[in-house]
Formats: C-alpha cells, sequence, structure tokens
C-alpha cells in the first residue's frame, strides 16, 4: 500500500534528520572553537544561514507546486496540499530566521532590529506568506481553495524579487555601507565550514519531515471532509420523499458550476 | 478585450458618479489620515515637509484598500461578477476595466491629496514631470495589485480584515519607490531616469499581466 510505504519513508527521514540535528549540535556546540572576533556567538552561524536557506526552499516549492496545480495537465489536489504543507513550514522557519538573527544582532550589533535591506526583505516575506496562509483558511470548497491559493502563492513568489530591489537600493542609495560588511563575517574553515554544511544539510532533512507529516495531516483533512460529504449526500438520499432522480440532477448543477478541464 | 474593459471602466465610473462613495467617505478618510499623521509626528515644518512624500503616499494606499474593496464588492453583491461572464465579457477585459476605474478615483483623490499636502505640510514641490509620471505608474501598480487580491479575498465574509493583510506587503516597494522618486523630484536631483521610477514602471507592468492572464482562473475557481 502507497500510505504505508510513505509512512515508513517518512519515519526514516525523521530518525534521520534527529540523528543530523544531533551531530549538528554536538559539533556546533562543543568540538568547533569560538571565534577569535565574535567568541560563543559564532555558534549562531551553524543555524540561523540553514533556517533561511530552508524557508527560501519552502517558498520554493510552493511555488513550483502552485504552478503544477494551475498547469491544467498537472492538475491534482495534491499540489496544493503540498503547497500549503510547505508555506506552512516556510513561515515557521522565515519566523526562527528573524529571532535567531535578532538574537544575534543584539550582541553582535547592540540592537535588537536594524534597517538592513536583508532583514527588511525576510520581515515583509514573513508577512507576505502568513497573508497566503490566511487567504487558505477562507472557507470555500477545495478545488475554488487550491486555485486562489496557488495565484496567490506564485504572485508572492513574483514579488519576492522586487520587494528584495526595492529595499536593497533604498538601504544603498542613501546610506553608506550596510552593516552586513565582509570583514564582521567569520573566516570559516575546516571544522566550522563542515558543521556549517552540516547544519544545510540536517534543516533540509528537518524540513522534508515536517513537510511529510503536515501534507499527511492536510490529506487526511481532506479526507475526513471529503468522508462528510459522502455521508451527508447518503443522508438526504435516503431521506423520505426525496427521489435520487433530484440529488442526481442537483449533482449535474454542482457538476456544471466547475470550470469544464479541456 | 479593450473594449470590454472600457465598458466595465465607464460601467464603474457611472455608478461612483451617481453614488458618490468614494468622493463622500474615501477622499474625507484621506484628508483625515494627513491631519493626524501631523498629530504622530511632529507640527514644526521641518520635520513635515522631510516626510510630506512618505505620508502622501502612505495616506493614498490605505485610501485604495478602501477603493479596491468598493470596486469588488459592486460585483460580488448578487454575484454580478457571474452575470459578466455569462454575457461573454472578457475576464481580463473585467480586470483591466475595475484597474482602470480604479486608478481614475485614486488619480483624483491624490490630485485633492497633493493640494491638502501642500497647505498642510508646507513641502516645496519641484520636478513636476517625475512627480506627475511616478504617480502614474505608482497609481496604476496599486490599482492592478489593489484589484488582484480584493477579488483572490472576495468570496470571504472576512475580507475586509484580509485584503490589508494580503495587500499592504505586496505593495510596500510601490510605497517605498513613489516615496523616494517624489523625494528625488521635490530635491531637484530626480530625472526621469529614476531608479525609483523604473521600479514603479516594472511593478505596474507585472501586476497587470499577472492580473490580466489569471483573473479568469480567479472568477471561475
Amino acid at each position: 500500500m502507497e500510505s504505508k510505504r510513505y509512512q515508513r519513508l517518512r519515519r526514516e527521514v525523521g530518525v534521520l534528520s534527529v540523528l543530523l540535528v544531533a551531530v549538528t549540535v554536538i559539533l556546533g556546540l562543543w568540538v568547533t572553537p569560538p571565534d577569535v572576533v565574535q567568541g560563543q556567538l559564532v555558534r549562531l552561524i551553524y543555524v540561523h544561514p540553514p533556517m533561511a536557506w530552508v524557508a527560501y526552499l519552502a517558498y520554493g516549492v510552493t511555488s513550483l507546486a502552485s504552478i503544477l496545480y494551475l498547469w491544467k495537465r498537472t492538475r491534482n489536489l495534491r499540489w496544493d496540499l503540498l503547497a500549503a504543507s510547505s508555506a506552512e513550514v516556510g513561515v515557521i522557519f522565515t519566523g526562527l530566521t528573524l529571532v535567531t538573527g535578532s538574537i544575534w544582532g543584539r550582541p553582535a550589533w547592540g540592537v535588537w532590529w536594524t534597517w538592513d535591506a536583508r532583514l527588511t526583505t525576510t520581515a515583509l516575506l514573513f508577512v507576505l506568506y502568513l497573508g497566503y496562509l490566511a487567504l487558505r483558511r477562507i472557507p470555500a470548497d477545495s478545488h475554488q481553495r487550491a486555485v486562489r491559493s496557488a495565484i496567490a502563492g506564485l504572485i508572492a513568489f513574483i514579488d519576492v524579487p522586487i520587494v528584495h530591489q526595492s529595499v536593497v537600493w533604498w538601504r544603498t542609495l542613501h546610506q553608506g555601507a550596510t552593516v552586513f560588511n565582509p570583514s564582521l563575517s567569520p573566516r570559516i574553515h575546516g571544522e566550522m565550514l563542515i558543521t556549517l554544511l552540516l547544519g544545510f544539510i540536517s534543516f533540509t532533512f528537518v524540513y522534508v519531515w515536517m513537510v511529510m507529516h503536515r501534507y499527511q495531516i492536510a490529506a487526511l483533512e481532506q479526507r475526513v471532509l471529503d468522508a462528510e460529504l459522502e455521508k451527508l449526500i447518503q443522508e438526504r438520499r435516503n431521506e423520505p420523499g426525496l427521489g435520487s432522480n433530484q440529488i442526481e440532477s442537483n449533482d449535474d448543477a454542482n457538476n456544471a458550476g466547475q470550470p469544464s478541464k479541456v | 478585450m479593450w473594449r470590454d474593459a472600457l465598458l466595465i471602466a465607464g460601467k464603474d465610473l457611472r455608478i461612483e458618479l451617481r453614488s458618490k462613495v468614494a468622493f463622500n467617505q474615501i477622499l474625507p478618510f484621506a484628508f483625515i489620515v494627513l491631519i493626524v499623521f501631523a498629530f504622530a509626528l511632529d507640527t514644526s515644518p521641518d520635520t513635515l515637509q522631510k516626510v510630506a512624500p512618505g505620508l502622501f503616499w502612505l495616506a493614498v494606499l490605505i485610501s485604495s484598500i478602501l477603493g479596491v474593496d468598493r470596486a469588488i464588492a459592486i460585483e460580488t453583491h448578487d454575484n454580478a461578477s457571474d452575470g459578466l461572464l455569462v454575457y461573454g465579457v472578457d475576464p481580463g477585459g473585467i480586470f483591466l476595466g475595475k484597474v482602470v476605474s480604479v486608478f481614475v478615483q485614486l488619480f483624483l483623490l491624490e490630485i485633492v491629496l497633493i493640494i491638502a499636502m501642500v497647505v498642510l505640510y508646507g513641502p516645496k514641490i519641484g520636478g513636476w514631470p517625475l512627480v506627475v509620471i511616478s504617480a502614474v505608474f505608482a497609481t496604476l501598480g496599486i490599482s492592478a495589485a489593489g484589484v488582484l487580491y480584493s477579488q483572490l479575498a472576495s468570496s470571504s465574509k472576512a475580507k475586509q480584515t484580509l485584503l490589508p493583510l494580503l495587500l499592504v506587503p505586496v505593495a510596500s516597494p510601490v510605497l517605498l519607490a513613489a516615496t523616494k522618486s517624489w523625494q528625488d523630484a521635490f530635491a531637484g536631483s530626480g530625472w526621469l531616469g529614476d531608479p525609483w521610477l523604473r521600479l514603479l514602471i516594472v511593478f505596474a507592468v507585472v501586476y497587470l499581466a499577472l492580473g490580466t492572464v489569471f483573473y479568469n482562473s480567479i472568477l471561475e475557481g
């Protein structure tokens, strides 16, 4: 059965991600040395960039799944559920990116927040996809919701470069260098580099694991919804005084309301 | 499509001309926003002159939310948009028509607001070509993105609260670019090659294209 295979794969990915995160934690907290300039603070680099990467990966997957749903030849509700699951995980990781960045910024720059181009873009990105998730919450039939969210997801993704460009200009045309100057960033080599790379890999696995979980929940919710609808239709069919013909003609009317697939 | 767009725009503007919702409600609202900004900041001429372009575009953006909401509400009432589709009106045309109608209303609102801004904040306005052309493309961009998102959120009972959440982050580059290009124009340093103007043009073109392509799916879906 496909779902059994899915479950097994999910468990395997889960075990692997926990192991990888554990190794990253050990390497990041104990094995790697503190940085010359930043001291213990440098350890945040093993979490913060991987989180940002996962956020972008998640939004990329959402956009791809949205395109696949909008394209009529590959239209399948699964793409919609995948887009939703990935976006949710993406929003969580964008939030974590902002929080970990802030935690790093306070001791390193002396402020929790600064109007740096990357920070501002990330904050806007966070709200942009919160809007996408809010739009998904609108009660609608699954096809309608899928189309609307797919379009919204795609627009959000197209908007990101415009937002980024505007913010970069905003900070560079009117001010000098940003806080992210190259000399601040630690020179990475040896075990630090390995730990950082491992951070990227382990967080990617965590992402896949979370999306798999979330996708399954979304699919189950959809199944419950379909089953309930089926039950209601059945109950109505069994009601005395209502011919089955009438129900069928209702079904036809509902189908006619759907856009025809050409 | 273009004919349909003109028909829809004409219809919407006629409705506005007779109901005067934008004139009686949105315009005074934008005006009061300009006044309360001064309460929140400072009444010293230096501060107000410096931030005038930003406050102006913020007032326009906030008012545009009301404007696009109204433009789509006309069609969702009694499922009027289904009627339009049945008549065979091109969906892209409906979108462009709505954008034109919102654009015209917002642009008129801006003309009134700019006078109010000069009186209340006293900035020295210069570089008129850049001021006008930036305003045209900024308004076009806000209208296109606004109509698109308002239609996306239209089936919801919570659309009044959802629309600002969707529209403001998306339109934030317009707010930024329009403010900066006006600052450049006022300072006399900006000309038509201003990078901010280019950004406004790109935004407007992208959202007009997206809306024309996707409006059909949103209406039918």
